[in-house]
């Protein structure tokens, strides 16, 4: 079963982010700013069934980032078309939604809240998240009492706990010490062992062919190989080292 | 996006959010939320009796009533123009419902509205206004302002994600308000020519509302009853329209 859908997929940023104030709007109208478009994805199409593991590699400013947004239905395509079935949990950047003077237990409610679970089920794995992220009695402190570790294993626990059939990750695995990052594999392990469509963006090698099994190598903007993880993977190292 | 959630959660916990922020650090809590209030009730007593003197019986009650809702509406009115911009972080990266975010900013203001109301309710007494049937009537064109500025919210905190002037457009529009809507001057003395223009604004709807049910202790006329629900409803729902058409392009611009 496809999962995620992309077809001729293309994603136009306008330089400077587009106009935003009035005389921007104005020199807009009247033409004077030409040439402002900018490529972010070109023409993109894969597919990804239910339970690949897919990695998304490539040099900054490849796409990576926005093709996870496409996926999470963050932004849509100026182009193309972009289906995708099922429940995400999107960890695009860690602790997005929290915020520093809530306590750990209500920024846990209000993110699950967010993607799209109720009062009784948000509840019902509270236990399961706190004791996942292992953060103990801190929980009942304000966010702001964390060490950046702890902010990233309460959004990871989260992330995890929530039951997505779609977990997307973003550069998010290298954080935290060697056994919460073990911690973080095994879960992604068990839920992709169920049947969960796992999509990972990292710079690491290592983990992602540990994490995946397939791998998209994206470059300006376009796909240059899709296959097999291990092949994808030994080909964008050997390739032309990435410009700073 | 296939967002199957639990709306009601979402926003509980977005006020609370907002609540808890607000008043973990401030020592007098929700003190705060009556001092603003008073003090302009203080100024706007001393300035009409004693500078200007008028004849209006209970004069600070009277005040009062169109402090509120105008207070209400100015705090409201601006706080969702911003949200969506101010909630920037979230909507570029979790995919929940972004009609949510103007209307849970409104709702937030309301927990300070109730008790300004309540501040309303005992100056009644004081002044030996007795809660009569009528009050019944209090939440419903509560009810209906609220929506009213759910409306304004969706339609300005849209416009604000691409033309960010908005905001200070917003600010201006109400600091102009505050003289066109009745205030500490009764609906009576406007030229008839003007009243029409007064009672499409649905803030003037509602201090004229508030006043005949508590200073006259009568049911407010049904045509304005009947403006009142209508220009609401209306606004939200164009305010529903326009996000929606809107919220497409807010990653973008974000």
């Amino acid at each position: 079963m496809t999962i995620i859908d992309f077809q001729g997929v293309s994603k136009i940023y306008r330089r400077h982010g587009g106009p935003r104030l009035l005389r921007e709007h104005i020199k807009d109208w009247l033409g004077q700013d030409p040439s402002r478009d900018f490529y972010a994805l070109r023409d993109v199409s894969f597919t990804v069934e239910k339970g690949e593991r897919l990695a998304i590699v490539g040099p900054n400013g490849a796409g990576k980032s926005t093709t996870l947004s496409l996926i999470a239905g963050l932004s849509v395509p100026e182009r193309g078309s972009v289906t995708v079935h099922g429940r995400i949990s999107a960890l695009l950047e860690l602790g997005s939604g929290f915020h520093p003077d809530l306590t750990g237990i209500e920024n846990i409610k209000l993110n699950a809240s967010l993607l799209g679970f109720s009062r009784r089920q948000t509840l019902d794995l509270m236990d399961s998240i706190v004791d996942f992220s292992g953060i103990g009695d801190f929980v009942r402190e304000p966010l702001r009492t964390y060490s950046t570790g702890m902010i990233m294993r309460l959004a990871f626990s989260v992330a995890v706990n929530l039951d997505p059939d779609i977990l997307i990750t973003d550069e998010i695995l290298t954080v935290g010490d060697a056994p919460f990052q073990e911690k973080c594999l095994a879960r992604i392990h068990d839920l992709s062992a169920s049947g969960k469509t796992i999509v990972s963006v990292s710079h690491n090698p290592a983990t992602l062919k540990m994490l995946c099994d397939r791998a998209i190598w994206l470059h300006q903007g376009q796909i240059v190989m899709d296959g097999p993880a291990s092949e994808v993977l030994s080909a964008y190292a050997g390739s032309a080292p990435v410009p700073a | 996006m296939n967002w199957k959630g639990d709306y009601f959660f979402v926003i509980r916990n977005l006020v609370l959010k907002d609540f808890r922020i607000r008043y973990r650090n401030m020592s007098l809590g929700m003190f705060w939320s009556l001092l603003n209030p008073l003090v302009m009730l203080g100024v706007l007593v001393f300035v009409f009796t004693k500078i200007f003197p008028n004849p209006i019986p209970s004069f600070p009650v009277f005040v009062l009533c169109g402090l509120v809702p105008f207070n209400f509406f100015s705090v409201a009115w601006g706080s969702s123009t911003t949200s969506v911009v101010d909630s920037a972080a979230l909507i570029k990266r979790v995919p929940f419902p972004r009609e949510i975010v103007p209307i849970a900013s409104v709702l937030s203001t309301t927990v300070h509205l109730a008790m300004q109301i309540l501040l309303i309710l005992v100056f009644a007494l004081l002044y030996h206004k007795t809660p009569n049937i009528y009050w019944l009537w209090l939440p419903v064109v509560w009810g209906f302002a609220i929506i009213f500025v759910c409306g304004l919210g969706l339609i300005f905190s849209g416009i604000n994600v691409y033309l960010r002037d908005t905001r200070y457009i917003v600010e201006s529009t109400t600091q102009v308000l505050f003289w066109l809507v009745p205030i500490f001057y009764s609906f009576s003395i406007i030229p008839l020519r003007f009243r029409d223009i007064y009672q499409l604004n649905p803030i003037a709807a509602l201090v004229l509302a508030q006043r005949n049910i508590i200073l006259d202790a009568k049911a407010p006329p049904v045509t304005l009853l009947w403006k009142f629900f209508i220009s609401s409803f209306a606004v939200f729902g164009i305010g529903l329209l326009t996000f929606h058409r809107l919220k497409r392009r807010f990653y973008n611009y974000l």
